[in-house]
């Protein structure tokens, strides 16, 4: 196919990416800077990282939102997995159009509207708010993200595979865990993903949800941000950018490097 | 076997009943009810111990009153039409910053393709909480922006930016463009070089050729990528109230604020219910054109 | 197809005190308002390849997976064994399946694929590795065990799958279009194979194939089908020489189809008025006809003579002119075209070089065939 790549096609990437990059890169710089001034350079230091290590509210915060989203994600890909295995396997059942549309509506349902609803039913079933109620409406709104993408997979996958299990001798679950599972495997750690990082960068649900004493990361930057900028943040900040840019890189060469393997594998399968 | 399946479909169905649907339901039911002074901040209460007599007189009470309250309420229409302009305005502004790129990654070479896209995917995985707050220190007063602008001598005095519509719509169309971004991207992708050359060869100019079959072939990602800005700029909270100032009236921002500082449940509900209205029909068209999209695919 | 005059032939369907391995009882299968298979009879026996033979959609699938369980009947029983195989599920049939994708676990080595079946059967866990190895070696894979099905080449993923179906030695192998992923000149290798491993292992084979000259090849009888019926059941030369119906004609090899008006001659003989001012065709016909009745000529084109000279002795004799020549470097096809427009196929094989071919387009020709050379068919 013949693509001209043009001096248009250059401005337009490079002027795209500075805008997505800058401010991200400005928040970085700055949060080694001496000064209190969060807008004067006024020299390197990490003193920042060694008060927030300080602060217990942060810490606080990052223990209750780290467990909010390894339960709540882990909750949420069980689910979902079975949701999706449902909504590509199940066939025909009374209720799947109401089924389909309760996995698809949390993705595109605001969240204050689906944080409210969360609230009004807690009260309404008189449970306490606290980590219980958030771990439930993350599950609640993240299963449906792990559904959509453990179902593309499951679309694309073949289901003579299942179907070879039964006729070897497998019973149904047997089938599933020894053949479907594996298989699928990489969809399902990447919902567990995507669920783990919408929980811990949640504010809104977990407004609703959360009681007086559980107070998760996003909500406490949330009520500092509200008093402006400060060094504290940008420090905080650039943690979570450098754990999440570490993460996505790692997982990306890790993919490329195995799809590359196969390629060379399904070559070389030709060859001999 | 038929109980297997009983049970795999009930789990997360009963799961979805519970948190999700019911949820609403009682969304709907407190948007009907009247605002009181008591624990829960609310009336009537449904009073089962009355029997039939409690359940009848619970109906008896519901009404609409609420909604006509929004109605005459210049607050709440001008949210509802405000946000409406914003989520418009920022999405066409987001199409017109991310087709370029879109189009630009399309055009790139296959080696930096997976890269490119490694790029515009990474922001999404990012606090979005953080990237919001990051523009904080840019548009302010003393900031960035003004520094600059300030430095090469194009302005003298800082131009007020941060806690005015234009942070709101910076704000939208920054945290938005990979959402925008990609769905082009996967259509131009698709998109047969050859076509092109056939349109050159047909006497079109490149411009012609762009405009007459490059645009009309990136239809679909167009209107995918603008559904998924808009809808979820429509409710959005986190960004008017940290870039928007005072007189940015955003309906996420009225119902948080409804709820939260005036306790008002029974409103902030049917500011809820009026919102989901609104966002239906959008949904509507965005899932049709997925729709068509996929049956067009097979 | 004849067999050796010393081995005795395999016919078990025409033994009347042989009792079939499966038998299909008015088994009707409909998915909604769509009928698949309709009302179906079928006798299949022991140590059998047996082929269903047919167009897709015309229900071939729909029947093996029904034996494997993955479909049940609308109506009517499936016996494996004389036993109802309605309420086994797949996982407890003494069947296995090939797939047409192959289906390998691409999880999984090519040992563990064909271990996956042995480790959910009654076998005794230390036998497992003999057996594993015994169907490597059977298909010839022995050094490609422990690689991933990625790996390997298409035709040794077919033998992976067929080694894996056949490991647990089931009482019926189902094999769904199992060439169908290979390329031409490999295909037929395999063939070959199929039938080698079919004849050890002594198992029953059931193929789907919508490529006839496969069937023809490997199937000790074939099944034709059509909308989910039967058309006809028979060993492959009947298949070819006898054909019951212009559809088994037509559908199996090259034919030509000439329409006429039958009349009886005695003797087992009918002459068919085909077309005005040319001699009638004369042919054989077991019952007899109706005077006037239509009826179809099929007549295959390598049984068609052709010569520049009117030969003398023949039966039937038509004239013609050259119209077509297809050199296919065995054999040529001539297309002649005779009275009325109609058009003959001649098959001649090239035992000369073609240098020497003394007949050319736009020749006058003579084609000739015997009085039993073709089939006269009814419908």
């Amino acid at each position: 196919m013949n693509r001209k790549f043009t001096w248009f096609n250059a401005t337009s990437l490079t002027l795209g990416f500075v805008f997505l990059y800058l401010p991200m890169i400005i928040l970085v710089i700055f949060s080694f800077n001496s000064s209190k001034l969060v807008t004067v350079w006024a020299g390197f230091s990490t003193k920042w990282y060694g008060e927030l290590l300080q602060n217990d509210a942060f810490l606080n915060a990052a223990w209750v939102t780290l467990k909010v989203a390894v339960l709540s994600s882990t909750l949420a890909t069980i689910l979902g997995t079975l949701a999706a295995y449902v909504m590509v396997r199940a066939g025909r059942f009374r209720g799947r159009t109401l089924f389909s549309g309760m996995i698809y509506a949390p993705l595109v349902m605001p969240e204050v509207i689906t944080g409210l609803a969360m609230l009004l039913l807690f009260i309404a079933i008189g449970l306490d708010r606290g980590v219980t109620t958030i771990v439930l409406a993350h599950t609640t709104f993240t299963m449906c993200y792990v559904s959509v993408v453990v179902s593309s997979r499951l679309v694309t996958f073949d289901q003579s595979l299942e179907e070879a299990a039964l006729d070897l001798g497998c019973t149904p679950f047997d089938a599933f865990k020894s053949v479907t599972l594996p298989i699928i495997a990489p969809a399902v750690i990447s919902g567990w993903l995507l669920a783990f990082t919408l929980s811990l960068d949640d504010l809104v649900i977990a407004s609703f949800a959360a009681g007086p004493s559980s107070t998760t990361l996003p909500m406490k930057i949330f009520s500092s941000v509200r008093l402006g900028v400060s060094p504290e943040i940008n420090a905080l900040s650039t943690l979570m950018i450098s754990i999440v840019t570490v993460g996505v890189i790692t997982a990306s060469l890790i993919s490329k490097r195995s799809i590359a393997k196969q390629r060379a594998d399904e070559q070389a399968a030709v060859r001999t | 076997m038929n109980f297997r399946r009983l049970f795999l479909i009930l789990t997360p169905y009963t799961w979805l009943l519970v948190f999700f649907l019911v949820p609403f339901a009682i969304v709907f039911k407190i948007a009907l009810s009247d605002y009181a002074i008591s624990i829960p901040p609310y009336t009537p209460q449904l009073d089962l111990s009355a029997g039939w007599e409690g359940v009848k007189s619970f109906f008896g009470e519901l009404d609409f009153e609420n909604f006509t309250f929004l109605a005459s309420d210049a607050l709440y229409y001008s949210a509802y039409l405000s946000s409406l302009k914003i989520a418009a305005i920022a999405t066409l502004i987001t199409l017109l910053v991310g087709y370029p790129v879109a189009y630009g990654m399309a055009q790139s070479s296959d080696e930096w393709r997976p890269t490119l896209m490694m790029l515009v995917i990474l922001p999404f995985w990012t606090s979005f909480l953080i990237r919001v707050y990051a523009w904080i220190g840019i548009l302010s007063n003393e900031g960035f922006l003004n520094q600059a602008l300030m430095g090469i001598g194009l302005i003298d005095s800082p131009l007020t930016i941060l806690n005015t519509n234009i942070a709101v719509y910076v704000g939208i169309v920054y945290t938005y463009l990979p959402f925008m971004v990609l769905p082009i991207y996967s259509a131009l992708e698709k998109l047969d070089g050859s076509l092109i050359e056939a349109a050159e060869d047909l006497g079109c100019s490149r411009a012609q050729a762009f405009w007459l079959v490059t645009i009309p072939l990136s239809k679909p990602g167009i209107i995918a990528g603008c559904f998924l800005v808009f809808i979820p700029a429509l409710g959005e909270f986190v960004i008017p109230s940290l870039l928007g100032g005072s007189s940015t009236l955003m309906i996420g921002k009225v119902l948080f604020e409804e709820f939260f500082s005036n306790r008002d449940w029974p409103v902030a509900s049917a500011v809820a219910v009026v919102l989901l209205l609104i966002l239906i029909i959008p949904i509507i068209l965005f899932q049709r054109n997925e729709q068509k999209q996929r049956e067009a695919g097979l | 197809m004849a067999q050796p005059a010393n081995r005795p032939v395999f016919a078990p369907w025409t033994d009347p005190n042989e009792k079939p391995l499966i038998q299909f009882k008015n088994v009707t299968k409909k998915f909604g308002e769509f009928t698949a298979i309709d009302d179906m009879t079928l006798n299949i026996y022991r140590k059998e390849f047996f082929a269903l033979l047919g167009p897709s959609g015309c229900g071939k699938t729909t029947l093996m997976r029904m034996l494997a369980g993955f479909e049940t009947p609308t109506k009517g029983t499936i016996l494996l064994d004389g036993v109802d195989l309605a309420p086994i599920p797949p996982n407890k049939r003494a069947t296995n399946m090939m797939f047409q994708s192959y289906a390998l676990f691409p999880h999984l080595s090519v040992w563990d694929n064909i271990a996956f079946g042995l480790k959910r059967s009654d076998m005794p866990k230390e036998k497992i590795p003999a057996r594993v190895e015994e169907m490597l070696r059977l298909v010839r894979l022995e050094k490609f065990a422990k690689r991933k099905p990625h790996q390997i080449s298409g035709g040794q993923r077919q033998r992976v799958a067929l080694a894996r179906s056949l490991a647990k030695a089931p009482k019926l192998l189902l094999l769904d279009e199992p060439l169908g992923a290979l390329d031409k000149k490999l295909r037929q290798d395999t063939q070959f194979e199929l039938m080698d491993i079919q004849e050890k292992t002594g198992t029953t084979f059931v193929i789907v194939t919508h490529d006839q000259e496969e069937a023809m090849t490997v199937a000790s009888r074939v099944a034709v089908m059509d909308h989910g019926k039967m058309i006809q059941v028979d060993t492959p030369d009947r298949i070819y020489e006898t054909p019951n119906s212009v559809y088994v004609a037509d559908f199996i090899g090259d034919v030509n189809i000439i329409e006429g008006t039958a009349s009886a001659k005695g003797d087992g003989k009918v002459s068919i008025a085909w077309a005005e001012g040319q001699p009638e065709i004369s042919a054989t016909l077991a019952n007899g006809v109706a005077l006037g009745t239509k009826v179809h000529f099929a007549i295959r084109p390598e049984k068609v003579a052709i010569s520049s000279d009117r030969p003398e002795g023949k039966a039937n004799v038509i004239e013609g002119t050259v119209h077509d020549i297809a050199y296919l470097g065995n054999i040529s096809t001539y297309k002649v075209e005779v009275a009325g427009g109609r058009m003959i196929k001649a098959q001649v094989a090239n035992d000369r070089r073609i240098a020497r071919r003394d007949i050319s387009w736009d020749d006058k020709v003579w084609l000739s065939f015997t009085d039993t050379a073709g089939v006269v068919l009814l419908n």
